[in-house]
């Protein structure tokens, strides 16, 4: 049953990643990875108890971060074109 | 009492399974940026949650269950937070959202 399960992320991976490839914009491509990473996530899980290994969980939770980071940092730097932005004029440009 | 603590965990594995399937076919058939956010949406939350639940199934109380419980944890405040920046970077990038023909004619005549 752990085989079915990671069958459907693959295939849901391999989706994605047509969309990361199609993308007409930049946005629907960091969409498209944000969704890789969530999957990526679930597919570590599962792949620790297919082989009877839960220890794989950890790396599942740094990965959860990692790729939360990742996200709004990209974002950030093609919302405003630089990553380190002073504090003056952030009044309505906070996340 | 194990053979149905099995049978819930493979219903929530498929689920899980199932919704993760549709959400990615969403991202690639829905024509618009907006759209695809809703479809990429759900498989944040019910696809993650149902197979993460059904791993739970499978551990039961040990310190697994409790890293998963986290790993639930982490993905339900990261990705609406992911989700809500792109949004509103889409807005600052100019990104207008596909209406369809009928409503607009629909608002000019009435």
């Amino acid at each position: 049953m752990f085989i079915a399960a990671m069958t459907a992320v693959l295939v849901a991976m391999s989706l994605a990643l047509c969309r990361v490839i199609l993308g007409p914009t930049i946005y629907d491509r960091i969409l498209a990875i944000n969704v890789f990473g969530t999957i990526t996530v679930l597919f570590i899980a599962v792949f620790g108890f297919l082989t009877g290994r839960p220890e794989f969980l950890d790396i599942a939770i740094v990965y959860a971060l990692i790729s939360f980071i990742v996200t709004i940092a990209i974002l950030k730097f093609f919302e405003y074109g630089d990553m380190g932005r002073g504090g003056a004029d952030r009044d309505e440009m906070d996340i | 009492m194990n053979t149905v603590l099995d049978l819930i965990s493979w219903i929530c594995l498929l689920a899980g399974g199932t919704v993760i399937i549709i959400g990615a076919v969403g991202i690639n058939r829905f024509p618009d940026f907006f759209t695809r956010l809703h479809a990429a949406s759900v498989i944040d939350t019910l696809g993650c949650m149902l197979i993460i639940l059904g791993l739970i199934f499978q551990a039961g109380l040990s310190i697994v269950s409790i890293k998963l419980v986290l790993i639930v944890f982490f993905i339900l405040f990261t990705t609406p937070t992911a989700a809500h920046a792109l949004a509103k970077a889409a807005i600052h990038g100019k990104i207008k959202p596909v209406l369809s023909n009928s409503g607009e004619q629909t608002s000019k005549s009435s």
